[in-house]
């Protein structure tokens, strides 16, 4: 009994009071009809069925008729609804896009087998970071390790591609054959390596991407068993990687079975590998750890003069992402979060300024019978219904700015870019319902509470609404706060961005083309046949008319920060942490002159400058003072690369690990001076090429003249320099655009939150300012008046968001580039943007006060 | 509220018997669902919760009314509601019976029924 009535709970409250009585006597009847165990086991479970299925109809048909009558009072409030709409769009919209980059830069699993279990071995630095791993570790921890069911290693390659129409330079990955089926990845077409293929001297066998097959192949599949050529050697196609696979990065086209042979494992300061691991199942990573650890002492005993470069760190693979990636993937959701919240703020404004507004009608439909339950239940439903509409606006907005977004996404990651999916559809769900519920339920309860039949009388207003307009003022100042926050969000970025695009980079980048051409070997394993090469292609090039200069070099500045080497002086002994790395660039004359950087003294690197004669190098100006600081550095001699080298000239310094980091001292070395078969890695591949006129226009010629050079050779990132330096800053652009276009958004909210507060506080007020000015008040004096309150609230809702700010500033740090998160200008911009906020908010409704005619509004009562 | 028989057809099934059980009689709920268990031979056995959520629709539509009064002295307990057949409701019961009937000779028609054609 008293539990069929706990069950008639499940009705809706207007139904429970209309019919339970009858309900409950039907109840006993049915009862005192049942017998035998079964007959009254049937009639519980028929009732019970009956009860769930007929109150879930009957709540259906109370919001179908609360839909239909919040449709018909929003249509007649068409202002209203579509502020609601654009400003709930914009806040989900936000949230839904920012979510889809979170879930899949951060939260989502790689798309691997058991990813949780795959982790990547690093190399310890003795400064406490680490780096690639050298092969002898790679052997010795992977021979010793028990925590891990399979541990395999890959490097990164690039191979010319030849024989497949034009030419081609591919990424490609070198690997042990135990990394794909680690992976549990199986191939679309073909199989994957066998063991035997990774061995010395096994014939060549290669892997394509899915977009490489089908771009350079055509789909087809007779591609198996096919021979191509990569940098001169054979390889046989063995199988065809799926569509969606990416690993290490989305821009490997191909994989080869990676060969160790045995000279390879003689040097530990040699890292170039990266290591992938699975754990086994029930090691943790904390056990992985130890027991390499144990593993890298052992090592250190017994390769004493390795012991600093025996050390192992163990990290999951998924966390290999930089911290500036993370951070500012955290940065986005917390931006968005804070647009949502300010957009709730708002809508919650609204809607209770717009139940105050209905408190007739509301009282009306009190009087009529409707409970507070029912009043609440309905504008309940007027939200969740308005929070929809907000949804699928959002979730459309989300998808047209997801494209901006995915150019956030490490480009190193093996993820597919983010989408849409039913996953980050149903967050957008959750965030709607939330967002409703928050917006909604709030303003409805303070609606209902107290409706009753004085309300029906219009002059019962001023007293009853003076907590709630203290509620709204608490809103407006925490959107104020939390725009506030964005605000010194996106000021730190913009300061950072532009303090690092005024930084020099050491060139004129202005009118230079760069481009690849990669030479095979063993083609070109001699000096003679390379500088053969060169100079057929420079000779020609400065005599296209409109080329000014033109040289080859190794890597290009900001292309490529690697090419390190240690140098030493002789005659000194250089202590364990005196810095001595140094970037070595190999280069043909005319490389400083082509891109505009300075020759301090001496002279540049000769033609003259041969194999047989003495070696010379160029240095940079930081390379000079660190070593011979106030000293004459020319004539002075150094060692790096197997050769004492003398120094000729001292030229400006580049940055060439870009504008964002520290580089080291630069050495430029003849390129004739490279031993025959040495060093290839070093051999001059990058041109430049400056121009008086659009350097563009020049890549036809240029492209003839190479293929007349070497009709084999491919001609690979041909770029602008500028391109090439602006890239630099390309992600932070990006970065400043999405979370200024937040702040925007923020701004603009919280000043149509002040908007709303102040112009309902007006025309609440019509009387009392009305009086006022009956009394001799100025139209001045009232301005003054309204303004006062708005730059209150503006004042309050600052300090409180400076001080939000200064906490998401230093969470911001590693992106700032240095700026501090109290950067003084960054926070006083801030600042005055929030006090333009307010005035622009106030304006409307100020004016509106001053205007106030007393005799009217007096009369009105 | 609409007073066209037609717009209100199909009606569901529980509707229909309502009106059929409430055809010659007032009746409260419980005697409803007996009526409707004895028409049936006892096949449809309708739960108080569905009864009254068509019984508050079948008010709204203006199929029924409520009846206060008591149909005969003593009778009955006094608190219970009768209901009541509205002649809409009259109205909107002999549409749908001849709707079913015209469904019933298109069965036959095609054979779907034993009987005559």
């Amino acid at each position: 009994m008293r539990f069929y009535r706990a069950l008639l709970r499940l009705y809706p409250a207007p139904f429970r009071v209309e019919y339970a009585d009858e309900m409950m006597r039907v109840f006993e009847q049915r009862r005192r009809d049942a017998h035998g165990f079964t007959g009254v086991l049937g009639m519980w479970l028929a009732l019970l069925a009956d009860t769930i299925v007929s109150a879930a109809q009957t709540h259906w048909d109370i919001s179908r008729q609360d839909v239909a009558y919040a449709l018909r009072t929003l249509r007649r409030a068409p202002g209203f609804t579509v502020t609601v709409l654009l400003v709930a769009a914009l806040g989900i919209g936000a949230n839904t896009a920012a979510f889809s980059l979170t879930d899949h830069v951060l939260i989502r699993p790689l798309p691997f087998y058991q990813a949780d279990r795959l982790v990547s071995v690093w190399q310890a630095h003795a400064s406490g970071g680490y780096n690639e791993a050298s092969p002898p570790n790679y052997r010795d921890w992977k021979a010793s390790a028990t925590s891990f069911d399979a541990f395999a290693t890959y490097t990164k390659v690039s191979s010319n591609l030849v024989g497949q129409g034009e030419p081609e330079r591919l990424e490609g990955v070198s690997a042990t054959a135990d990394l794909l089926p680690m992976l549990g990845v199986q191939p679309a077409l073909g199989r994957t390596f066998t063991p035997e293929e990774d061995r010395d001297g096994a014939p060549g066998t290669v892997l394509l991407s899915y977009g490489l097959w089908q771009a350079a192949f055509g789909g087809d599949r007779a591609v198996l068993g096919r021979t191509v050529t990569l940098d001169d050697e054979p390889y046989t196609v063995i199988g065809v990687m799926p569509r969606d696979f990416a690993f290490p990065t989305r821009d490997v086209e191909f994989w080869r079975p990676m060969r160790f042979s045995n000279d390879f494992f003689d040097d530990r300061s040699n890292t170039y590998l990266y290591n992938v691991a699975r754990l086994r199942r029930g090691a943790s990573i904390e056990q992985a750890r130890a027991e390499l650890a144990v593993i890298s002492q052992r090592l250190a005993h017994e390769y004493p003069k390795d012991r600093a470069l025996t050390g192992a760190v163990v990290r999951h693979l998924r966390d290999d992402i930089s911290e500036r990636s993370r951070v500012l993937v955290l940065a986005l959701t917390g931006a968005a979060a804070c647009v949502l919240l300010i957009a709730c703020l708002n809508l919650a404004n609204l809607l209770l300024a717009r139940a105050l507004v209905r408190r007739k009608e509301l009282a009306l439909r009190t009087a009529l019978g409707a409970g507070p339950e029912r009043l609440v239940r309905l504008l309940v439903t007027e939200s969740v219904l308005l929070a929809a509409g907000g949804g699928v606006l959002g979730v459309g907005l989300a998808v047209v700015a997801l494209p901006l977004l995915t150019r956030l996404v490490p480009p190193f990651m093996p993820i597919a870019l983010p989408t849409i999916d039913l996953r980050v559809l149903g967050v957008a769900a959750l965030v709607t319902l939330l967002s409703a519920l928050a917006f909604g339920v709030f303003p409805a309860l303070r609606a209902c509470r107290n409706v009753d039949a004085v309300s029906l009388h219009e002059g019962a207003r001023a007293g009853a609404s003076a907590t709630r307009s203290r509620l709204r003022k608490v809103l407006v100042v925490a959107e104020v706060s939390a725009s506030l926050v964005l605000l010194v969000a996106s000021g730190l970025l913009l300061r950072a961005l532009l303090r690092l695009q005024s930084r020099d980079p050491g060139f004129s980048p202005a009118q230079v083309l760069t481009l690849r051409t990669s030479l095979p070997f063993p083609r070109y394993d001699n000096v003679q046949d390379r500088a053969r090469f060169y100079e057929h292609v420079l000779a020609q090039t400065r005599a296209l008319p409109g080329v000014t200069k033109a040289a080859y070099i190794s890597f290009l500045p900001m292309a490529f920060g690697g090419g390190i080497w240690q140098v030493a002086i002789p005659g000194r002994t250089h202590p364990d942490n005196e810095r001595r790395s140094v970037s070595l660039r190999y280069t043909t004359p005319d490389f400083f002159a082509t891109l505009g950087i300075p020759l301090r003294a001496g002279r540049d690197v000769s033609d003259a400058d041969g194999a047989d004669g003495p070696k010379v190098a160029v240095v940079s100006e930081s390379f000079a003072r660190r070593y011979w600081p106030g000293e004459e550095p020319i004539g002075k001699q150094f060692e790096v690369a197997f050769f004492l080298r003398t120094v000729v000239g001292i030229a400006g310094d580049v940055r060439v690990r870009g504008l964002e980091r520290d580089s080291e001292p630069q050495v430029y070395v003849p390129h004739r001076q490279i031993p025959d078969r040495w060093m290839l890695f070093y051999a001059p591949k990058d041109l430049v090429v400056r121009s008086s006129g659009d350097p563009v226009a020049l890549l036809p010629a240029l492209r003839n003249i190479i293929h007349t050079a070497d009709p084999q050779l491919p001609i690979a990132d041909v770029r602008r320099l500028e391109d090439i330096v602006s890239a630099q800053t390309a992600p932070r652009r990006v970065q400043l655009t999405v979370i200024g276009t937040f702040a925007t958004l923020a701004f603009l909210m919280a000043a149509i939150g002040i908007y709303g507060l102040l112009s309902f506080a007006v025309s609440h007020r019509a009387q009392e300012i009305g009086v006022r000015m009956a009394l001799g008040a100025t139209p001045g004096s009232i301005v003054g008046m309204v303004l006062r309150e708005s730059f209150v609230l503006a004042a309050v809702g600052a300090v409180l968001g400076l001080g939000l700010s200064w906490a998401a500033g230093r969470s911001l740090q590693a992106l700032l580039a240095g700026v501090a998160p109290t950067d003084a200008p960054t926070l006083a911009s801030a600042l005055a943007m929030a006090m333009l906020m307010t005035l622009l908010g106030s304006v409307v409704p100020a004016w509106r006060a001053a205007h106030v005619d007393p005799a009217r509004v007096m009369r009105a009562d | 509220m609409n007073d066209d028989p037609q717009a209100l057809l199909p009606l569901p099934p529980v509707t229909f018997h309502i009106l059929v059980a409430l055809a010659d009689t007032d009746r409260h709920g419980y005697a409803i669902i007996q009526d409707i268990a004895a028409r049936t031979d006892g096949a449809l056995k309708i739960q108080a919760g569905t009864l009254y959520r068509s019984i508050q629709r079948m008010l709204e539509q203006g199929l029924l009314v409520e009846k206060r009064t008591r149909p005969q002295i003593g009778e009955d307990d006094q608190r219970r509601r009768y209901y009541r057949i509205t002649p809409f409701g009259r109205a909107v019961a002999q549409a749908e019976a001849r709707r079913l009937a015209q469904m019933v000779k298109l069965a036959r028609a095609c054979g779907f029924v034993p009987g005559k054609a």
